[in-house]
């Protein structure tokens, strides 16, 4: 196989989108997704075996759609990358099982790879290497994570996390507060962009002087999402109208400073000038907004991959995987397991 | 010759045989309901170096489509779908309570007769078979149930698949076929298909819907 330029065919399956796409070395060929966010609108949010089903029926169509988009055959690539976790058990084992049959077939080298690196190996296709280190930030739906990056196909450090919910997911359970539609994130930065962000000073969880001695990096969005429905429900109670816009602005402002000020801080701390962010909602306009902003204050380099990059996809998986055979990485063994909690200092599975 | 290599994922035991049209080359179970993921990739290379074919080697797939408890089942059937799909080769579904009955079958068992597998949740899947012109044929859809549920005439047939070992007091006659072989439903499979029997679709027997609540109104958290 060719190790410079490997073709690496990447299985994404960890929540609600089956990703399926080809990179050829940092160059993305084909990237195809099928999402079943439209089937969880009803229930408020991702259930998990919704999204297992839909998986299963995704997996051949993405795989022909992807194939098609690169003009490969199965039978062109060099080796095969699925994330492993962490996500959803069930839904990890539909790719996983998937990217084993198609290793087994085709007699090619197997990568089970961690979904957080993957997200931050997205950037690989749009902005060439990666500076080693970098820290990174990954905020969407399902994670809130702050990493160091030393080798993006061996070593990542987990330098801190959510302690309640995930950021999108306060975007989510507060845009229902505000009768906004679900995913929450792109209703509540279209709302916010009318609204005053400091028209409501909501609490900015984890950054007061006793809580940065334990969870300097780490964040929790719970108390704000509390603070933003009691501040609701007493308007409601009052007959007072809700001004929907700016709260919105400054509940996002607050979710968007905190996230904004530790990834900084992180940088600061470890000396290193390279910011990157990805993850779902690096989509919202105010956290770019604000990241540029205090990078450039900050004199860090900020990369941050282009919006169908962030989200959950197959790229980013290939991506992950071709950074693998380059860097001479072995390969995952067919005994590999879908691994829910995979911690992301394991950035490859066994 | 045509090879075929079959496999199930439906019930506790991870199997997979290749079959060559008139007999199992090789075959292997593993019993271990939590771990279909990582032992079914590893049991299809061991089968086919016991039987000495390759993936190329390979002329079909069949996979048992359940029921059976869902996140294994689809271990088994995206497995199934996605070599098919690789190797260019056709993939047919077989009911997995259709391969127990033909291993009951095989087996010289009773004319008349239950299969109940575990369902979780205290349920089970079950259909009814009579033995017609040497075949085992299933009276009706797979269904599920709890099992006391199901009318004492039904229960006192003999019963093979886990339900009786999960239930004895409620299925009075059990065989001894507990789980599915994958040497038996490649056989049926054979079967079936040269007797010009449509196969079932590749899709998973869930009989079940997901369970999930529409998003209720907001509870007000202020007194
Ligand atoms: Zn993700």
């Amino acid at each position: 196989m060719s190790t410079d330029e490997p073709l690496v065919l990447g299985i994404e399956s960890s929540c609600d989108e089956t990703g399926i796409a080809l990179v050829r070395g940092n160059t993305l060929l084909a990237d195809a997704v099928a999402s079943s966010v439209d089937e969880h609108a009803r229930f408020g949010g991702v259930v998990p075996e919704v999204a297992s089903r839909a998986h299963l029926e995704a997996v051949v169509p993405m795989l022909t759609r992807a194939c098609a988009e690169a003009g490969h055959a199965l039978r062109d690539i060099d080796a095969v990358a699925v994330t492993s976790g962490p996500g959803l058990a069930g839904a990890l084992m539909v790719g996983v099982s998937a990217a084993k049959a198609l290793s087994w077939a085709l007699d090619k080298p197997l990568y089970g790879v961690n979904h957080l690196a993957a997200h931050v190996c997205a950037d690989v296709l749009d902005h060439g290497p990666l500076p080693e280190p970098t820290v990174a930030l990954l905020v969407s739906g399902g994670h809130t994570n702050l990493l160091l990056v030393r080798d993006i196909a061996v070593e990542v450090h987990e330098l801190g996390g959510t302690v309640d919910d995930a950021a999108g997911e306060a975007f989510d359970k507060v845009a229902r507060v505000l009768n906004l539609p679900y995913p929450g994130g792109p209703h509540i930065d279209r709302v916010a962009a009318e609204g005053d962000p400091r028209a409501i000073r909501f609490p900015r969880g984890l950054t007061a002087g006793k809580d940065m001695e334990r969870h300097r990096f780490d964040f929790s969005f719970s108390g704000l999402k509390t603070s933003v429905v009691r501040w609701v429900e007493a308007c409601e109670r009052d007959g007072r109208p809700v001004p929907v816009a700016d709260v919105a602005a400054s509940f996002r402002e607050a979710v968007v400073d905190v996230l904004t000020r530790k990834a900084i801080d992180a940088c600061k701390v470890h000396g290193i000038n390279d910011l990157q962010i990805g993850g779902g909602v690096t989509a919202n306009t105010r956290l770019r907004a604000l990241a540029e902003e205090r990078c450039a204050q900050a004199g860090i380099s900020l990369r941050v991959p282009q919006i169908r990059l962030c989200t959950d996809n197959g790229a980013m998986v290939a991506a992950l995987g071709s950074q693998m055979v380059q860097r001479g990485v072995s390969p995952s063994s067919l005994d590999l397991p879908a691994d829910s909690s995979m911690p992301v200092s394991q950035v490859r599975a066994g | 010759m045509s090879v075929l290599l079959a496999l199930d994922t439906s019930t506790t035991a991870v199997t997979v045989a290749v079959h060559d049209g008139t007999r199992t080359l090789a075959e292997r179970s593993t019993l271990d309901a939590r771990r279909h993921t990582e032992i079914l990739a590893p049991s299809i290379r061991q089968v086919a170096i016991d039987a000495d074919v390759t993936p190329a080697d390979l002329d079909a797939v069949a996979v048992g489509v359940g029921p059976g408890p869902f996140t294994g089942l689809r271990v088994g059937i995206v497995t199934a779908a996605t070599l098919g799909h690789t190797l260019g080769i056709p993939v047919t579904g077989v009911c997995s309570l259709d391969a127990i009955a033909h291993e009951v079958l095989v087996a010289g068992g009773p004319a008349d007769f239950l299969v109940a597998s575990d369902a979780r949740r205290k349920e089970v899947y079950w259909a009814r078979y009579a033995i017609v012109e040497g075949r085992a044929v299933r009276q009706g859809e797979p269904a599920v149930a709890k099992p006391a549920d199901l009318p004492q005439e039904l229960r006192g047939l003999p019963t093979a698949g886990r339900g009786p070992v999960l239930y004895p007091d409620l299925f009075a006659t059990p065989l001894d076929v507990l789980d599915v072989s994958a040497g038996a439903l490649a056989s049926f499979a054979t079967i079936e298909q040269r007797a010009g029997r449509e196969p079932l679709p590749v899709r998973p027997l869930y009989l079940r819907q997901p369970d999930a609540m529409p998003a209720a109104a907001r509870k007000p958290v202020l007194p």
